[in-house]
């Protein structure tokens, strides 16, 4: 009897639009909708924005290859390490980059297993900052070893001092970790693009254009001999990228926790690395793809849904991040060791407190605003915020190396590390570089997965009416039609 | 001119949607027929079980690649650390299983990852860079919006009057006969393109 009454009847539809999913792809468009938009981005003439934007880029860029060089031709006395400091800015540098990588394997891998589909319109730019921000992280442990030309030595070729590397050293571990890490990363994007790559070549208007996305795409034709396969391929890279990527920042973390270091001896270091590379990684990916959303009018296809799903994987991590910082103070205290009691007090309160409060407020005080919604909803207000976590996760390297060794157990070892003009203007480089790289991609490769995108389309759907494009989903119509084969 | 049939790819037909082409993929498997594709933007839920696939053997090139990782990483490991050069470093033993499992895990999924793109490029013949099915026109559009079944004419029930009439019946549009040679094919591909 209530349900016949007209208002309830208006507060049931009310509630069935308010739980309706929102979908993936907004306003309907059409699959070829799809492709002309995003091919569209590669295909016309470069704007204006992006030659400057380029330019400018790619000056900053220059400053690697420059400070380098000097580097190596005057000697590592140049940065501003040195006993007790050894470690500084290259390595800070080093995880840093190497933590916004982990995103772009979340997204990719992570968030493919667990069948997220939302992941579809992200995961090619993620992809792509992964590679970069790798090739950005190799740079500085390659010449951390100090004599770059003997880097070769990591690697077990044999030698004319006929000595091995130590496999038991966590520094070469890390070797390999990070070099399979960029390898299965590039593999796996390369992977994904092919069949992005052959929609490039058929809509291709000039020769050079048809040879190069032709070679790029090998041939690939869209058969579902072909698809059957490909499916499997990608399951199993997104498999196998999982551990890889969990396992690739537990490395980095062995090489501060197998120390006996106060403030690195922790066995809380893997999970506590793994989640802030994912939470800075994500703040990275969002501080790139809010801009380009805009400029290429991508709102359909990166809808707000994707950015508010992001911004609470961010509050997730960063909580995250939070606890571990507050159980590393609880876990020094427990100890009852002085070392490791006076690491930690000297971390928030001795001469680097200042980075410990910036980490602290970009880290753990900035994300906690995305509990609003009004915060997630409004993309110059999440470009802001993550402006924080991109900053912070930079101290927070910086905070765990530095801090950790300027004061070393005798007082007569103790010191304070600053870094000098080379030590800044390589990191800017390596912006320059990252950013670079990434104007790059965006000019000549599709900046969205197109054939994931059309897939999660309700029209990709074959049991939908596509008629008028509703989408019946139900139990029944997934199970491969076996009705069919039964009656 | 050689006599067109023998040059006779096959017989491609348009479909209007992926369910279209579902449901003419299954009739077109349940006629009995072999040589034969269908081409799509995407891969089509369900379309697997439609054509009879059995599960891909890519995870059989995966496991060879996982394996022989593995393998490496321990003749590496040992060979290295414990007869060619044995050395004491920190009073440790010369060969552990803990301080080589992140490099045996390493290599494992370096190689599982190389076997299972090596498994893919051999299970699809890729890269193929050409395919007659490129000879049709329409075609261009399998990699944007287009749903197209394709019957080979080497397959021993294709006809190529029969296999048209099959085709309009199960709602293929703009039929049409593909051949081995770009020269033959009414409308020539890979169109000279023209701005």
């Amino acid at each position: 009897m209530r349900a016949d009454n007209p208002s309830s009847q208006a507060a049931f539809a009310q509630a069935a639009a308010y739980l309706e999913r929102q979908p993936l792809v907004s306003n309907h468009r059409p699959l070829s909708w799809i492709t002309q938009h995003v091919c569209q981005i590669v295909e016309e003439r470069a704007p204006k924005w992006w030659w400057i934007l380029t330019i400018v880029f790619g000056g900053m860029a220059t400053l690697v290859p420059a400070m380098l060089t000097y580097l190596v031709s005057t000697g590592v006395g140049v940065w501003g390490l040195n006993v007790p400091v050894c470690w500084a800015w290259d390595i800070t540098n080093f995880v840093f980059w190497i933590g916004i990588g982990h995103a772009g394997t979340l997204i990719s891998a992570i968030l493919f297993l667990t069948r997220q589909k939302w992941r579809t319109s992200i995961n090619r730019s993620a992809e792509a900052m992964t590679i970069f921000a790798v090739i950005c992280a190799g740079i500085f442990p390659a010449f951390h070893v100090g004599r770059v030309w003997m880097a070769w030595f990591l690697a077990p070729i044999p030698n004319a001092n006929a000595i091995w590397q130590n496999f038991r050293s966590p520094l070469l571990w890390d070797v390999f970790a990070v070099s399979t890490y960029f390898t299965v990363s590039l593999i796996f994007w390369y992977l994904g693009l092919i069949p992005d790559l052959a929609s490039l070549r058929d809509r291709a208007t000039t020769r050079l254009r048809q040879m190069v996305y032709g070679l790029l795409a090998l041939g690939w034709r869209g058969s579902n001999r072909h698809w059957t396969h490909y499916e499997k391929t990608y399951l199993i890279l997104a498999g196998i990228s999982t551990p890889l990527v969990l396992s690739v920042h537990s490395v980095v973390s062995f090489d501060f926790a197998t120390s006996i270091v106060p403030g690195w001896h922790t066995t809380i270091f893997p999970p506590y690395f793994v989640a802030g590379a994912i939470f800075g990684g994500f703040a990275m990916v969002l501080t790139l793809l809010i801009p380009f959303r805009e400029i290429y009018h991508l709102h359909d296809l990166v809808t707000d849904k994707h950015i508010d799903n992001m911004c609470k994987i961010i509050l997730l991590t960063g909580s995250l991040v939070g606890y571990a910082y507050s159980m590393e103070f609880f876990i020094a205290w427990y100890s009852g060791n002085p070392f490791e009691i006076y690491a930690f007090t000297n971390r928030a309160f001795g001469p680097y407190w200042w980075a410990y409060w910036a980490m602290i407020t970009c880290n753990v005080a900035a994300p906690q605003l995305f509990w609003f919604k009004y915060c997630r909803q409004n993309p110059w207000v999440v470009l802001a915020i993550v402006m924080f976590p991109n900053t912070g996760m930079w101290f927070e390297r910086f905070v765990i190396i530095v801090t950790s060794i300027h004061r070393d157990f005798l007082p007569s070892s103790w010191g304070y590390f600053s870094p000098t003009w080379v030590d800044i203007t390589l990191f800017i480089g390596t912006i320059g570089l990252f950013v670079f790289l990434f104007l790059l991609f965006v000019r000549f490769l599709p900046i969205i997965n197109m054939f994931e995108v059309k897939g999660i389309t309700p029209q990709a759907d074959p049991h939908t009416d596509d008629t008028n494009g509703t989408h019946h989903h139900s139990l029944s119509t997934h199970s491969h039609g076996a009705s069919q084969v039964h009656a | 001119m050689s006599q067109p049939t023998s040059s006779l790819f096959g017989l491609g037909a348009e479909f209007s949607s992926a369910g279209a082409l579902l449901e003419a993929a299954k009739k077109i498997h349940s006629l009995g027929f072999r040589k034969w594709d269908v081409y799509s933007p995407f891969p089509i839920h369900g379309m697997d079980h439609a054509m009879g696939f059995q599960r891909s053997r890519v995870s059989l090139f995966s496991l060879i690649g996982g394996c022989t990782g593995l393998s490496v990483a321990f003749i590496l490991i040992y060979y290295t650390s414990a007869i060619n050069y044995p050395l004491i470093v920190q009073g440790k033993p010369y060969f552990a299983l803990e301080p080589s499992l992140p490099i045996f895990f390493e290599l494992t999924i370096l190689l599982t990852a190389f076997g299972t793109v090596l498994g893919l490029l051999l299970l699809t013949l890729l890269p193929r860079l050409h395919h007659p099915v490129f000879n049709w026109d329409r075609f261009q559009r399998a990699t944007d919006d287009g749903f197209f079944l394709v019957l080979e004419s080497t397959d021993p029930r294709f006809d190529t009057t029969s296999s048209r009439q099959l085709l309009q019946g199960i709602g293929g549009l703009y039929i049409t006969e593909i051949f081995q040679d770009p020269e033959e094919t009414p409308n020539p591909v890979r169109p000279e393109t023209s701005s």
